[in-house]
């Protein structure tokens, strides 16, 4: 019997994801524990004709996968803490001049060189306010082997179809561990590639959307449309303005790209939430330690469940908002002091219990740590 | 066998116990059931104590980290004290002939066999410990067959040194059945 | 009305542009598109890339694929764009500051890598964008809003520096030397592999101005009159030389270009994906 199943690394299943969706531009700089995402890139690319390299410096890393993008390529780069702190001027970057990046974060104990071997999940406001402005922003949270690999497709999805930087927001739990996966044919999962325009257009405008789309169509360079790009605020040539308006313009649609898509793009898990009581709120590495704990606490008759959300950023507030009339307690279990369940904080209002249980020490949340706050939370 | 097995494999860096780790996890997945295996390192894992962890289950495994350990294998004093009360009551507990074990210690069953002589001195590479350990662990508990241990094992290691590692595994069997 | 060169490279409805005026940038942008003509490089496949500063407005000016990014990073952006695409002509244009402060890391690899780009520094000695700031190549004792005092720092030679990170070609000529800059811009286009000619430029407006340098004739003078060929400088005491510096091609080499290196790893590892 034919079993395309392997056991396969979290970070060697992301590579896998992101060469399966088509990426053929890697360049980045090692640091733990992300650094399997630079020397698999460094074995698979050339085998498929695509181009890896390792850059001088993390923000290198970031700035080689951005020109690749422009240049028509799927390019991803990968990092932990400290480098995804020097790489937050760039995201914005790729932001503002919508351009398609994928942008791994597996997560370790911070702050600063923190625990560079240990899992945490310091790094989730980060993701949202880490570069300075107000910028869209899609961060997705992989539990498992498989996710990273299923994730990463999605992740690289996104960036195409919306021209945005899309962070995958792993940790060094889901990173490192190796896990049970069955690989996906072609075909199996959705590939998603970018708009570019139809040539020849004498009047073609990098930055200028349809009516009913937020999103340019974006030649990339060398395709025989010759135009510019910007850091700075920009019109719909590509070239700078500083009017007021356009800059109202462009940040509003930019801003809307994400926001009005919101349905597209926010995803979830539910697990025993019907009838719960007490709902445990987790992502990442840690929803495998609240899954437990809910069935725990289900054996000794307390009606838990579990909501997992697999896209971090946008926040997935209506659905939460609604759990949170439901149910008599919302726990959020996450790696840190408190960071996402400062969200949920302000969307439940005072619909229900809010508890959290967190720990930023490089220890993972142990199910009976969350088992014993629900009852507490209760 | 229990649904969930949690199997610690302890030792200093540079043992092979992650890769014994893999290889277990690797055997399971042949065998047809789900296996997570993870690790820990830092400046533990230079010459001190650093572990391997796997979980073998037929059913989805959601926690992936080993809590008390079904089965903890220690090749070193500093491995064993460290671990020697992370495991379940009714743990097999296997350690190298060198460990000094803790009698005031509840577990299922101790194991003392001499794996790092075995693999220095009988196969003539320390390198192999972490294999001969595997033979011996497959022996006292079945937690994966014979056949898929094997398997595995050759997987894993460089076709010269197949053979090495069959001997290897073969002795870790023989350090039980004896 | 328009130059021929004008016409056909430099994107007028851009204009006017924003450097000052006695600022020398527009001389060094002028010889890039003139060498670029004679070179006959087809314009869709020339891609401009630069980072931040009155440099870096260049490119808006020139009818390239253009790229405009961070502070310090074009030629990592390069980079990519030369990995993804080795067909397209890579330019980087780059400031003092820009090229050899924030961006000093990003320089020396690139020469390093011999990676296909070509980077002509913008070199006007002071970070003018900002407003008057010192830069890695202010002279010592010189003047800057953050050297109040004078400048106690010691400089960079960034052509000699790219050339010694590993740079097949650097040269460095200035505004007032213009033929001679065309020529070595066009040499380093030509060159396969890292290629950097560093152009001194004049900013009346913010390094004349606090270093009594006069205006933007007296600047340009004083280039023509302190730039020193290598062969001449060879002969002249260290006194002699005080206040002067030397121009020229300071390296021509041939070294291994690196996208052709990689380029020669995937087919050396065709048919063994076992994909």
């Amino acid at each position: 019997m034919e079993n395309n199943f392997k056991l396969m690394q979290g970070n060697e299943a992301c590579v896998e994801g992101a060469l399966y969706a088509g990426m053929r531009f890697y360049s980045g700089y090692p640091i733990t524990p992300s650094t399997e995402l630079m020397e698999k890139s460094a074995i698979r690319l050339p085998l498929k004709g695509g181009k890896f390299i390792q850059m001088e410096d993390e923000i290198g890393g970031i700035a080689a996968a951005i020109g690749a993008s422009l240049t028509g390529l799927k390019s991803m780069t990968g990092t932990s803490g400290p480098g995804f702190s020097l790489k937050q001027e760039n995201i914005g970057y790729a932001a503002i001049t919508e351009v398609p990046l994928v942008v791994v974060n597996i997560q370790r104990g911070g702050p600063s060189t923190g625990l560079p071997t240990s899992p945490a999940q310091g790094d989730v406001m980060q993701a949202m306010w880490g570069t300075h402005g107000d910028h869209p922003v899609i961060a997705l949270s992989p539990s498992s082997v498989r996710e990273m690999f299923e994730l990463t497709v999605r992740a690289f999805n996104l960036a195409e179809k919306f021209r945005t930087p899309v962070i995958l927001l792993a940790d060094e739990i889901v990173g490192h561990m190796r896990e049970k996966i069955v690989m996906p044919k072609a075909g199996d999962l959705e590939v998603v590639n970018r708009k570019e325009p139809a040539p020849n257009n004498e009047n073609y405008l990098p930055y200028a959307v349809d009516e009913d789309s937020y999103v340019p169509e974006i030649a990339s360079f060398g395709n025989g449309y010759r135009f510019h790009v910007t850091g700075l605020m920009h019109d719909e040539t590509g070239f700078p303005s500083n009017s007021t308006e356009n800059a109202e313009k462009l940040i509003k649609r930019l801003m809307a790209k994400i926001s009005e898509n919101k349905e597209e793009i926010i995803d979830f898990e539910e697990y025993m939430t019907e009838d719960a009581d007490i709902i445990i709120l987790g992502y990442g590495g840690t929803a495998r330690s609240v899954k437990s704990s809910v069935k725990a606490l289900r054996k000794q008759g307390i009606k838990a469940g579990m909501f997992r959300p697999k896209t971090i950023w946008p926040f997935p507030e209506e659905r939460v908002k609604e759990l949170s009339k439901q149910a008599k307690a919302i726990l959020v279990a996450e790696l840190n002091l408190g960071q996402y369940v400062l969200e949920v904080e302000r969307v439940i209002k005072n619909n229900c219990k809010l508890g959290f249980v967190g720990k930023a020490n490089g220890e993972v949340l142990m199910p009976d740590e969350i088992t014993a706050k629900a009852k507490e939370v209760l | 066998m229990m649904a969930q097995n949690e199997i610690r494999l302890t030792g200093s860096g540079g043992q092979g116990l992650i890769l014994a780790g893999i290889i277990l996890a690797e055997a399971a997945l042949l065998q047809g059931d789900n296996a997570v295996q993870s690790q820990s390192y830092g400046p533990e894992a230079r010459g001190g104590a650093s572990k391997s962890e796997v979980i073998i289950s037929e059913e989805d495994i959601d926690f992936p980290k080993v809590n008390k350990a079904d089965i903890l294998l220690s090749l070193t004093q500093i491995a064993y004290d460290k671990y020697k009360k992370t495991t379940k009551e009714s743990a097999t507990v296997i350690v190298d002939s060198s460990i000094k074990i803790d009698e005031t210690l509840k577990v299922g069953k101790v194991i003392r066999i001499p794996i790092i002589d075995t693999a220095s001195n009988k196969i003539g590479k320390s390198i192999v410990s972490n294999i001969v350990a595997l033979g011996a662990i497959q022996e006292e508990t079945g937690i994966v067959k014979r056949g898929f241990l094997e398997k595995a094992v050759l997987n894993r290691v460089p076709a010269k040194f197949k053979d090495l590692n069959r001997k290897a595994l073969s002795e870790g069997f023989n350090l039980i059945k004896e | 009305m328009a130059s021929a060169l004008t016409e056909k490279y430099i994107r007028s409805d851009k204009f006017p542009h924003m450097w000052c005026p006695g600022c020398g940038h527009g001389i060094i942008m002028r010889s890039i598109i003139d060498a670029i003509d004679r070179l006959g490089l087809e314009k869709d496949k020339v891609c401009v890339v630069s980072g931040i500063g009155c440099s870096s407005r260049a490119p808006g000016y020139m009818d390239f694929n253009t790229l405009h990014t961070t502070h310090g990073r074009a030629l990592p952006f390069a980079t990519g764009i030369k990995l993804a695409n080795p067909d397209l002509h890579v330019i980087v244009v780059s400031g003092d500051g820009d090229s050899s402060a924030i961006g000093g890391n990003h320089l020396i690899h690139a020469a390093r890598r011999n990676i296909d780009i070509t980077t002509i520094v913008f070199n006007n000695n002071i970070y003018g964008m900002t407003g008057g700031q010192y830069s890695p190549t202010t002279p010592t004792n010189y003047f800057g809003t953050t050297a109040p005092y004078g400048n106690i720092d010691r400089t960079f030679d960034i052509a000699q520096l790219a050339g010694a990170a590993g740079a097949t070609y650097a040269a460095r000529s200035t505004v007032f030397h213009v033929p001679q800059l065309t020529n070595y811009i066009e040499n380093a286009l030509r060159k396969k592999g890292f290629s950097l000619v560093e152009a001194i430029s004049t900013c009346p407006t913010s390094f004349g101005r606090r270093n009594k340098k006069g205006d933007a004739v007296d600047m340009i003078k004083w280039l023509k009159d302190s730039a020193v060929t290598t062969t001449k400088a060879a002969k002249m005491s260290e006194e002699e030389m005080d206040g002067k510096f030397t121009i020229g091609e300071f390296k021509d080499t041939e070294a291994p270009e690196y996208v052709e290196e990689y380029d020669k790893l995937i087919e050396r590892l065709k048919g063994e994906d076992n994909e």
